[in-house]
């Protein structure tokens, strides 16, 4: 039976960890490869790297960061943030990612999405989706706006309708992520979720608010997602991945266990 | 045997190569990324990664002069191993794009049924048909990394190692003589996923390196 996985993310900015809030007040926390490893072996079921580099130059560091950390930590590995086109993706799947997550990039030039489908295939494409909950009208049904540019951009997306649109045009996979919730440690928006997962095929990757691990239980349980991902609950040690597996599977849900990934 | 098991690995422009051949070297075989049929010269083993269409897996290969050697070796009965795409060209057909494949085991690689999910993403369990070197030291119903939407179907039962279930079962590992195939990727299954390929290189070495 197919797993659910527990994905731990981790910020990545000019080749180094990075830990803060709303990107400001960065803290080195150590070498990205190194880190994943780690993860690997405590049972991570994948890792993701979100390049938050701002500056354009420094492509090349992440690179070398995906070929060291896939000639190490032998789990899929998605990078997200900055691939801007065709050839970019290339460059990331060749030094050793998985997978790549498109977000800006993907609301604006939506097409991208079927280009990388086309070269690479589906499974290569994530469409990462930052929704925002919109004020509820009287008996209208909640809905959700896409914002970008880490929430600091609206647009006029219907989040429910783009992610319907991201599968059409080739995306494999989705990561959710509700900027209500996002560093808040409130649990994940799982009516958000539920939404979106009852409407696609593609497996639905949730995002945003984990506290603890019977957060991650109610993300699959009620917001029908295949997987979580989560940063800071992980790299602040409040919970290792075992635990949170360890609750998942006591509520029934089948996980990959620690010690099956354990030569 | 004397030194290193060498295992050429196909680059026919599947994406990530660095995974496979560092997961290989991991298990203490010499690895040799090979992109022509000269290539091919004084290895023991062959490993045919990949991920993507079988229809443009089968061009670049043919763009390479890669088709007739790959035939070649396999018939011969030499050590082969397919991962995912790798392994689905192993068969006659595939439905996807409706591509004439490698022919070296009968069958068709068609699309999952009844797949809760597309594509099927994450760690499921493979659950032995018959025992198989290949798995040794491996519990049955070990998760492994999946990322695929066919499955071949072997005409010939006996080629079935092992089965998976998402939505309807589906063959996840075949063999037949020393030609293996592996639907998941062991090169992204962690400590199972080398101990397959520690197997595969066990087998390798046993029948003799070149």
């Amino acid at each position: 039976m197919l797993a659910r996985r527990v994905i731990p993310c981790l910020d990545v900015a000019n080749g180094r960890v990075v830990k803060g809030t709303k990107f400001l007040n960065l803290t080195d926390e150590g070498d990205p490869a190194e880190l994943a490893e780690r993860y690997a072996h405590e049972g991570a079921d994948e890792i993701v790297f979100l390049d938050i580099t701002a500056a354009h130059e420094h492509r090349g560091t992440m690179l070398e960061v995906v070929r060291r950390t896939a000639s190490r930590a032998f789990v899929p590995l998605t990078v997200g943030g900055g691939v801007r086109s065709v050839d970019e993706m290339r460059d990331v799947l060749r030094a050793g990612a998985d997978k790549v997550s498109f977000n800006t990039a993907a609301v604006a030039t939506p097409e991208l999405l079927t280009a990388c489908a086309e070269r690479f295939g589906s499974q290569a494409v994530v469409c990462a989706i930052d929704a925002r909950r919109l004020a509820r009208e009287d008996d209208a049904k909640q809905r959700w706006e896409v914002v970008t540019h880490g929430g600091r951009r609206t647009t006029d997306l219907d989040a429910i309708e783009w992610a319907i649109r991201a599968v059409e045009l080739g995306a494999g996979e989705l990561l959710v992520t509700s900027m209500d919730r996002d560093g808040t440690r409130s649990g994940f928006d799982t009516e958000l979720l539920s939404a979106i997962a009852t409407r696609v095929r593609v497996p639905v990757i949730a995002s945003g608010g984990a506290a603890g691990p019977d957060d991650f239980v109610t993300a699959v349980r009620d917001g029908k997602a295949d997987a979580v991902l989560a940063a800071s609950i992980f790299h602040r040690r409040m919970h290792s991945i075992a635990d949170v597996k360890a609750a998942m599977a006591a509520a029934g849900l089948p996980v990959r266990r620690i010690e099956e990934s354990v030569a | 045997m004397s030194g290193a098991v060498k295992i050429a690995v196909v680059d026919y422009g599947a994406a990530n190569m660095v995974s496979i051949t560092k997961a290989l070297a991991a298990v203490g075989a010499e690895v040799v990324v090979a992109a022509e049929p000269a290539a091919l010269a004084g290895m023991d083993a062959i490993v045919v990664p990949g991920v993507g269409a079988a229809a443009s897996a089968m061009t670049h290969l043919r763009e390479r002069g890669l088709v007739e050697p790959l035939r070649d070796w396999a018939r011969a009965g030499r050590p082969i191993l397919g991962i995912c795409l790798g392994y689905q060209i192993f068969f006659d057909t595939s439905e996807e794009g409706d591509a004439e494949t490698l022919g070296l085991l009968p069958g068709r690689t068609v699309g999952l049924v009844d797949a809760p999910t597309l594509p099927h993403i994450g760690w499921n369990t493979v659950e032995a048909v018959r025992p198989h070197p290949l798995f040794e030291r491996i519990a049955d119903g070990t998760h492994f990394y999946f990322v695929h939407s066919f499955a071949p179907a072997p005409a010939d039962e006996s080629d079935i190692v092992a089965r998976t279930t998402h939505g309807r079962s589906f063959v996840s590992a075949a063999a037949k003589g020393s030609l293996y195939g592996l639907q998941f990727h062991p090169e992204k299954s962690s400590g199972a996923g080398l101990q397959v390929l520690a197997n595969f290189v066990g087998l390798v070495a046993a029948v003799g390196v070149a």
